[in-house]
């Protein structure tokens, strides 16, 4: 499907932590969402007028809704948050390329994530186990013991849980929580906070092995056209020939080895 | 009813077109809109070799707008030749290249360059980009090297010459009046108005640049005030833009002097809104009793 601006449905919406709201989407977007992949939610109000980028968390079985999990950030995540069942709500999508869930068949498969970077793991757990029948190693770090997703995770695989202030699982961060537990893998899929991310860089640099990583940047068309999202890249990027490629169209999930980050 | 602009000699099929930097090469934007429906398609800034442009955070949110340090990233004219250029031939639009430079000669070599597209339907110089360190903006912000710069570009270009011009000025008629003597067929105005951003959380500039330009509705009535202060002061076309969202904006360029208008930061917002402010254009004619756009252009008096 190309990608569309369409006013989809709020099917419900309801908090799940301190500021983090987990709203179902009825849209035809969900038909070919796939993990990894995000949407643009557009706020009403018009003094804010740029899309805000969010992660699909989850397609239903029937691929008629979208889930996304957020965290109220500012102006436009406020909003988003005031919605309710039967509410319209302005989106983008899909876009972005999602995760290669090719490079994880038969391997052994770590799906890392960090805040508001563990919602894209779940639609990925779960499309793993479905298509090629990978259990992941589930690693998610918290700020504290709201541990939201972690019940919809374990679904898909084992899951260790790190919290900032130790109040659940290992101390520390999901860095810790592998340590700790004593685990391997062959493969890394991950999200979350750039220091997280750095750090998975390193360690699969050291330990030798592929990790796709999911990126942030500030956006505005979306689409690739603005130039705003990119992120510098180890070769000469195919689209724009220098060092740089957009987060929005080439990503935001990338080959850690691929990215400066 | 004709909806039909002449700038310079080229006809547009009406007066909607993109603003440059905001629609990539019609490529990205191609899934949303017909655009064959366009009267133009105004790509982003192209120079003779790639730029890198500026760090990141490189566009932040204000009030009714934008702000933007992409700082001219661009793939250099070789490439932008063999795709960009080679993509829209397979469309009924006019072309019209954005070009920038660091030196003169970096303008005059992609310029040159230009001249045996046959695709390219105008080419217009940005002399006004804020984000970028070297050279480009000084050709915009003085009268002498505007008419400098403009009258070596008319020497070596093979097609109609458009002057983008700053608001970052203090007078800009007295530059849209350089460009008119030094033989521009056109100019198209305005560029982003310088603007920053502050974080308070973190302390620091939203921008890696610390400055960008401003662009959205926020910036609408200082860029209808330009226009009409230009349609008064020279008598070669106007393309006018900033902040235009609907139709009734891009009639207010028209009716304040514009022979046409480019639709920029509202794509981001609205990827439609360039196909719906060519059918709302065409509905206020209808409602207005208007057969003819002409009749509206500089209307307002
Ligand atoms: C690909 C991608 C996926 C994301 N997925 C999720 C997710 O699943 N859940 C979630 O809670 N958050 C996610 N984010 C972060 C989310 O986009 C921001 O929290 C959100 O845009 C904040 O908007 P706001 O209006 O509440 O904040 P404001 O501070 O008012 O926003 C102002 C401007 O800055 C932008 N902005 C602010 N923070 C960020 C950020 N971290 N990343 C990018 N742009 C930002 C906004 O989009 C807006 O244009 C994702 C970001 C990206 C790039
Ligand atoms: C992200 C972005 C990139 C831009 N890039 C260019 C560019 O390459 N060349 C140029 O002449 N103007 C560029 N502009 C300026 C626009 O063409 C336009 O003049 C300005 O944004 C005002 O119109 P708007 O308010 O409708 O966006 C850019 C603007 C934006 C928002
Ligand atoms: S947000 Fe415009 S190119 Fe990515």
């Amino acid at each position: 499907m190309a990608k569309q601006k369409v006013i989809a449905k709020v099917a419900r919406q309801e908090q799940i932590a301190a500021g983090i709201f987990d709203m179902w989407i009825e849209t035809a977007l969900a038909q070919d969402a796939k993990p990894g992949q995000f949407i643009s939610v557009y706020p009403k109000d018009k003094s804010t007028l740029l899309p805000r980028p969010i992660s699909i968390c989850e397609v239903n079985e029937d691929k008629t809704m979208l889930r996304i999990v957020y965290r109220v950030a500012g102006k436009g995540t406020a909003e988003f948050s005031a919605y309710t069942a039967g509410d319209d709500i302005a989106i983008l999508g899909t876009l972005g390329n999602g995760f290669p869930l090719d490079a994880a068949k038969g391997k052994r498969v770590f799906l890392m994530g960090g805040g508001i970077g563990i919602p894209p793991m779940l639609e990925l757990a779960k499309q793993l186990k479905k298509q090629y029948d990978v259990e992941s190693r589930i690693v998610v770090g918290y700020r504290d013991n709201q541990t939201f997703l972690a019940d919809d995770l374990a679904k898909y695989g084992s899951v260790y849980i790190a919290s900032e202030d130790g109040s659940v699982g290992s101390k520390g961060n999901v860095m810790n929580a592998i340590e700790e537990n004593n685990l391997s893998a062959d493969i890394i899929m991950a999200c979350g906070p750039m220091p997280m991310l750095r750090a998975i860089k390193q360690y699969a640099e050291a330990n030798n092995m592929t990790a796709y990583i999911s990126l942030e940047e500030r956006m505005a068309c979306g689409v690739g056209a603005c130039l705003g999202c990119v992120v510098k890249t180890k070769e000469v990027d195919h689209h724009s020939h220098v060092h740089n490629a957009r987060i929005c169209t080439d990503g935001p999930v990338y080959d850690a080895k691929e990215v400066e980050i | 009813m004709n909806t039909t602009v002449n700038i310079a000699g080229v006809t547009f099929k009406n007066p909607v077109m993109t603003a440059s930097g905001t629609f990539g090469s019609g490529m990205e934007y191609s899934e949303f809109v017909d655009l064959n429906r366009l009267g133009g398609v105004v790509t982003k800034g192209v120079a003779n070799v790639p730029w890198p442009g500026n760090p990141t955070p490189r566009v932040a949110e204000t009030y009714g707008g934008m702000l933007n340090a992409i700082g001219l990233q661009n793939p250099g004219i070789d490439v932008f030749m063999e795709r960009d250029l080679a993509f829209l031939k397979d469309y009924d639009t006019n072309v019209i290249v954005n070009v920038c430079g660091k030196s003169v000669e970096d303008y005059l070599e992609v310029v040159e360059r230009l001249a045996d597209a046959n695709n390219v339907a105008m080419l217009e110089i940005n002399v006004s980009c804020p984000n970028v360190k070297e050279g480009a903006i000084a050709f915009g912000q003085k009268a002498d090297a505007l008419f400098d710069i403009t009258s070596r570009i008319k020497k070596v270009a093979k097609q109609p010459v458009i002057m983008k011009l700053s608001p970052n000025v203090t007078d800009i008629t007295e530059m849209a009046k350089a460009a008119e003597a030094a033989g521009a067929d056109c100019v198209s105005l305005i560029n982003t108005i310088t603007g920053m951003k502050i974080d308070i959380n973190r302390k620091t500039f939203a921008l890696a640049n610390k400055t960008g330009g401003l662009s959205g509705p926020a910036i609408k009535p200082v860029a209808v005030r330009m226009v009409y202060q230009v349609a008064q002061a020279v008598n070669i076309p106007i393309i006018g833009m900033g902040g235009i969202a609907t139709a009734e904006d891009a009639i207010e360029f028209i009716l304040a002097g514009a022979s046409a208008i480019s639709v920029g930061a509202m794509n981001f917002v609205n990827p439609y809104a360039t196909i719906e402010i060519v059918e709302g254009i065409e509905t206020y004619m209808k409602a207005q009793g208007v057969d003819d756009i002409n009749d509206l252009i500089g209307a307002v008096k």
